[in-house]
């Protein structure tokens, strides 16, 4: 009789440890990752594809390039359409920039350009200071900074005075705070501070200050419309400008990246298009405008 | 009743032991190739997580998309934006069983043939494969080794027509892990 009541809690016990074995096959995965602290909410996820380039329309975006990456972008801003059929609506002139942008490391890149605009050099690094993520590191928003300087070459007005190198150079920083609320939707606020040696007027500031606020809504998975306005602080303004406000689509095709948009600046230098933007909208002092984007991958990427 | 408090005890304890051999890696390989006259596309993720039950014959795997790695960055961009849409859906999972692991003895060192079928959730669509693959053990630790092709447009994965010389319809994977860790 024992021997029977002994069978009997044998067969039930291993009839359990099986279903409890049975339990923990069928999450197998989720076991594993709670053992290993895998789980999603102890990882860091780091958001991507803020933007679609490193460009908004004609001021940076948080984007930058790739390590090893470099990228070759022509931009061209066409002249105003309100110039009419005479102008055929601006196409009948042209102001362009050529750029190469590279990326050193995820966080930092650096650039150059020479713009038809007075006949302007310019560079800049962008680095990232802070990457928005979910996850177990939270950040809402993804900081850059960006200095530029800008070099006008064009002959000064007057060659009888004495005319200073240092009368060339522009000096810009902005940070850009980006955040990706959504799939679709990317906003982007950017204060910005600028020193010019040379300012026209006497009653010219040579500090300018302005705050842009630029933003994306995806329209399919590879187009997109964006909007770029740059505000300037009165009293940290040039006179008789105005400001700049573009806006445009992303188009995205493989290794291109083709920018098409309308905006009332024909510079694409910072210190140009916040600073000195002459046009108004409401004018119809509206320029037609595309940047293209071509990447190739130089370094190694890994 | 202390009679069968130790009994039961006992058989618990034999029974889950001899059934709790789970090989584990955090660290497994996969990786997966696109070939087109116009470009040839690969990546690969070394963050595969892969476990195996050896008594129950299950065998399942689970990987981040936004592991891999590819040699261009805009590829990578493009891959987790456009065609996986990794923030959606941030992981791919494979859940089946080795049809033929009765043929297998995980006590001596052995290569095996073996077949193994499951469940695939790639892009958030699951589908039933079915792949032959290689299970080896040496001195104890057991590795495994699969090659199989997925149909993109199996998984709602679209390739738009600009793109379509570039990326192949058929994707070539290559599974490679090395179950080192018990639990």
């Amino acid at each position: 009789m024992p021997y029977i009541k002994i069978f009997f809690v044998a067969i039930v016990s291993i009839a359990f440890a099986k279903k409890l074995h049975a339990q923990d096959t069928l999450d197998l995965m989720s076991q594993l990752e709670k053992e290993l602290g895998n789980e999603e909410k102890d990882m860091t996820n780091y958001t991507t594809a803020t933007f679609k380039t490193t460009r908004l329309i004609n001021g940076h975006s948080v984007e930058n390039v790739g390590k090893g990456v470099l990228d070759v972008k022509i931009s061209h801003r066409f002249g105003k359409v309100n110039g009419g059929a005479y102008e055929f609506f601006g196409l009948d002139n042209a102001s362009m920039r050529m750029g190469m942008d590279y990326g050193i490391n995820r966080f930092l890149m650096v650039g150059v350009g020479r713009n038809t605009y007075e006949k302007t050099y310019d560079a800049f690094f962008k680095l990232k200071i802070l990457r928005q993520s979910t996850g177990k590191r939270k950040m809402p928003i993804t900081l850059s900074y960006v200095p530029t300087i800008a070099l006008k070459t064009i002959k000064f007005d007057d060659p009888n005075r004495k005319n200073y190198f240092t009368s060339r150079l522009f000096f810009t920083h902005q940070l850009l705070i980006g955040r990706k609320f959504s799939d679709n939707t990317s906003l982007q606020l950017m204060p910005t501070f600028s020193h010019r040696n040379l300012v026209q007027l006497n009653a010219d500031p040579n500090n300018l200050m302005a705050i842009g606020i630029g933003g994306r809504q995806k329209l399919t998975k590879r187009v997109s419309i964006n909007a770029e306005y740059y505000y300037q602080i009165p009293g940290y303004k040039l006179s008789g400008t105005t400001d700049c406000f573009s806006l445009g689509f992303d188009l995205e095709t493989g290794g291109h990246v083709f920018q098409l948009h309308f905006t009332n600046s024909p510079g694409m230098t910072e210190r140009s298009f916040i600073s000195e933007t002459k046009g108004n909208w409401s004018k119809g002092d509206i320029l037609f405008g595309f940047n293209i984007s071509r990447v190739f991958t130089i370094g190694k990427h890994h | 009743m202390k009679r069968f408090l130790f009994i039961s005890s006992l058989t618990l304890l034999v029974s889950l032991t001899g059934t709790a051999q789970k090989n584990f890696t955090k660290n497994g390989n996969i990786s997966f190739f696109s070939k087109t006259s116009m470009e040839n596309i690969d990546a690969a993720s070394n963050q595969v997580m892969c476990v195996l039950d050896a008594t129950t014959a299950n065998l399942q795997f689970s990987v981040l998309v936004k592991s891999f790695s590819f040699k261009k960055a805009l590829m990578q961009e493009h891959f987790n934006e456009n065609y996986m849409e990794s923030d959606k859906y941030p992981k791919s999972t494979f859940k089946g069983t080795i049809a033929d692991i009765n043929n297998v003895n995980f006590s001596k060192d052995g290569i095996y043939n073996i077949s193994v079928t499951g469940d695939l959730n790639l892009h958030n669509v699951t589908k039933k494969v079915t792949s032959p693959g290689i299970l080896s053990i040496k001195s104890g630790k057991i590795s495994l080794t699969s090659a199989f092709n997925v149909l993109l447009s199996d998984y709602n994965i679209e390739i738009p027509k600009v793109v379509e010389g570039n990326i192949s319809k058929t994707i070539e994977i290559k599974v490679n892990v090395a179950l080192d860790q018990k639990m």
